[in-house]
């Protein structure tokens, strides 16, 4: 294989600036100059303090984004635009709320190009995918409601399922989890790890949360912002099947804890932190003078 | 739990029977939903009160103003030529019915008014769609839109007769200026109003932009569309009687115009109501096909 060493998606000095807001302000550096490889069948998540540019870059993989400077590719090709072998998740109202979910999941067949093409084998095998993908996503039993009689973590399993239909080479998930309760969030990790190992899709993941940044990614990208940029890649020392169990092992503690000082040391949350140390000082000074 | 408390045994089962609800095995069939009524306070703010409350303020909002109107009319202290009464219009609208052609005023007015919106409709749900797509015809086209739906409607009038003549032609266009430029701008609001997660999702799947807009922008913003139509329908009604001061010899809104000549002031209010009357059944059932077209609306958790 000539293609072993080549990564699935490769960033080379990427930058993204948006326009200045005002006249003879200077244009907002969203991302400056990543590079980044992310190798088949990875699961990586991008994880930083609001601003650091992880959404933007996803969304510049995705296509949705076009770059200031640098290039991307997929395969060796070059990104230009969305693409249906670059799939994305949204964290929320992507959802065609008129289709009931076994017609949002087969949307993308419903698409021009595919449409034209359509031998009855191939109508056969989509049908056979959407089945499987309603199986795997525990949603057969909900195939013809529409989303909004559905929780949101089981429109979130629809959205997923939607993106996988047409089986993209990488999913792009933007927060996917972003507005889920905790309980539901942890059965969608190990549902997203399952589709992970099954499907072998290269998964890039967004998220604002460290532990499931760690518990998901076999590496994870620490991003700052002003300018947005890449601070550090930790890889995960964790086998590559996880377990709840393993939010409480040594080296998954660890992890964390330095991410999150990282996160705070380049977030600038200093200065927000000094100025509640003063304001609960001078209460204490306020109580002794009492 | 204080040490006061009646507990006896510290055994967890104990405790358990104390605190929390009685043993299943003494209630399993005595378990009855709570009885008490739920309060129905009148002034909760955004609280639900109960159907049968609801249905009765109905149809007192309804009457009131009815039996104002007829014992106001009955205490005869205003002049009947101010103020008919419910009886009175109502032998009016019977009168109308016998000796004029009462059914004919109504189906050339409602011709009319579904004519001029249809037309306007027509025009403005593909450039309104154009406008909220595409920010380059947003910029050509929506100042020139709002400058132009500020301008009155009824001035237009003698330059409908004008450009157009006198004919049913310019009855409609009255209604269609009337309702054109404000429907432009509510359609491409609505369309403005598609998430952009969905355009980005179908995006990402490899739509093209014919199949964004015909498989995604058309259907996700049609039932704020119909809610836009049934409210400029509601418009197109109140320009019917400006339509109809155009040279009309037939029409609900002509009548008006002649009776007013005449001081017939039951006629007028028959008029009025049989407009109201027209527009509410109209109303209602665009409602209807508005619940029948778009059920996933209707089916929340």
């Amino acid at each position: 294989m000539t293609t072993f060493a080549l990564p699935k998606l490769r960033v080379r000095g990427l930058w993204k600036t948006f326009d200045a807001s005002r006249r003879g302000q200077a244009a907002p550096v969203a991302l400056q100059d990543i590079d980044l490889d992310i190798a088949d069948n990875a699961f990586v998540t991008l994880v930083g303090a609001s601003g650091c540019g992880k959404s933007t870059l996803l969304r510049t993989l995705a296509g949705l984004e076009t770059p200031s400077a640098g290039e991307l590719s997929c395969d060796g090709r070059p990104i230009a635009g969305p693409g249906p072998e670059r799939a994305m998740v949204f964290q929320h109202y992507s959802l065609y709320p008129w289709l009931t979910v076994a017609q949002n999941i087969r949307f993308s067949r419903e698409l021009g190009r595919r449409r034209e093409a359509r031998s009855s084998a191939e109508v056969e095998s989509a049908l056979g995918r959407a089945d499987a993908l309603l199986r795997l996503m525990g949603l057969a039993h909900v195939a013809n409601a529409f989303p909004s009689e559905l929780s949101g973590g089981m429109q979130q399993r629809v959205a997923i399922a939607r993106a996988l239909m047409s089986r993209p080479h990488v999913l792009l998930m933007d927060e996917p989890f972003g507005a889920l309760d905790a309980q539901t969030r942890e059965v969608m990790h190990d549902l997203i790890l399952h589709v992970h190992r099954l499907e072998r899709t290269t998964i890039v993941f967004v998220t604002h949360d460290v532990e499931e940044a760690i518990y998901l990614g076999q590496r994870v990208v620490l991003m700052a912002p002003r300018p947005g940029r890449i601070d550090t890649v930790y890889d995960v020392p964790l086998p590559a099947r996880r377990t709840q169990d393993m939010k409480l092992s040594a080296p998954f503690l660890a992890l964390k804890g330095q991410v999150l000082a990282r996160i705070r040391e380049t977030a600038g949350m200093q200065t927000d932190l000094d100025l509640l140390a003063r304001i609960a000082h001078a209460g204490d000074a306020a109580a002794v003078a009492e | 739990m204080s040490a006061a408390s009646p507990v006896t045994s510290s055994s967890p089962a104990r405790l358990a029977a104390v605190v929390g609800p009685p043993p299943a095995e003494d209630m399993a069939d005595k378990i009855m939903p709570p009885t008490r009524p739920a309060p129905s306070p009148w002034w909760a703010i955004r609280t639900a009160i109960p159907k049968r409350r609801a249905a009765c303020l109905v149809g007192f909002g309804l009457l009131l103003p009815l039996v104002a109107w007829a014992l106001l009319a009955a205490s005869g202290r205003i002049d009947p030529v101010f103020l008919p009464g419910p009886l009175q219009v109502l032998g009016r609208i019977a009168d109308w019915y016998r000796d004029e052609d009462l059914l004919g005023d109504i189906g050339i007015s409602t011709m009319r008014v579904v004519a001029g919106w249809a037309l306007s409709a027509a025009l403005a749900l593909p450039l309104g769609l154009a406008i909220g797509t595409y920010r380059g015809v947003q910029a050509t086209l929506e100042p020139l839109t709002d400058f132009i739906r500020y301008m009155p409607a009824v001035a237009f009038v003698p330059l409908v007769m004008v450009w157009v003549g006198i004919d049913e032609g310019a009855k409609i266009a009255v209604i269609f200026i009337g309702t054109f430029f404000q429907m432009v701008l509510m359609v491409a609001e609505d369309v403005r109003r598609v998430p952009m997660a969905q355009i980005e999702a179908a995006q990402t799947m490899g739509a093209t932009r014919a199949e964004i807009v015909q498989l995604v922008i058309v259907p996700s913003a049609k039932p704020a569309l119909l809610d836009t139509l049934r409210v400029t329908m509601g418009w197109a009604w109140t320009y019917l009687v400006v339509a109809e001061l155009v040279a009309a010899g037939s029409g609900l809104g002509f009548a008006i115009l002649k009776a007013q000549r005449f001081l017939q002031t039951d006629k007028i209010f028959a008029g009025i109501l049989l407009i109201g009357l027209v527009g509410l059944a109209i109303d209602q059932g665009m409602r209807w096909l508005h619940r029948r077209a778009f059920p996933y609306l209707s089916t929340r958790r």
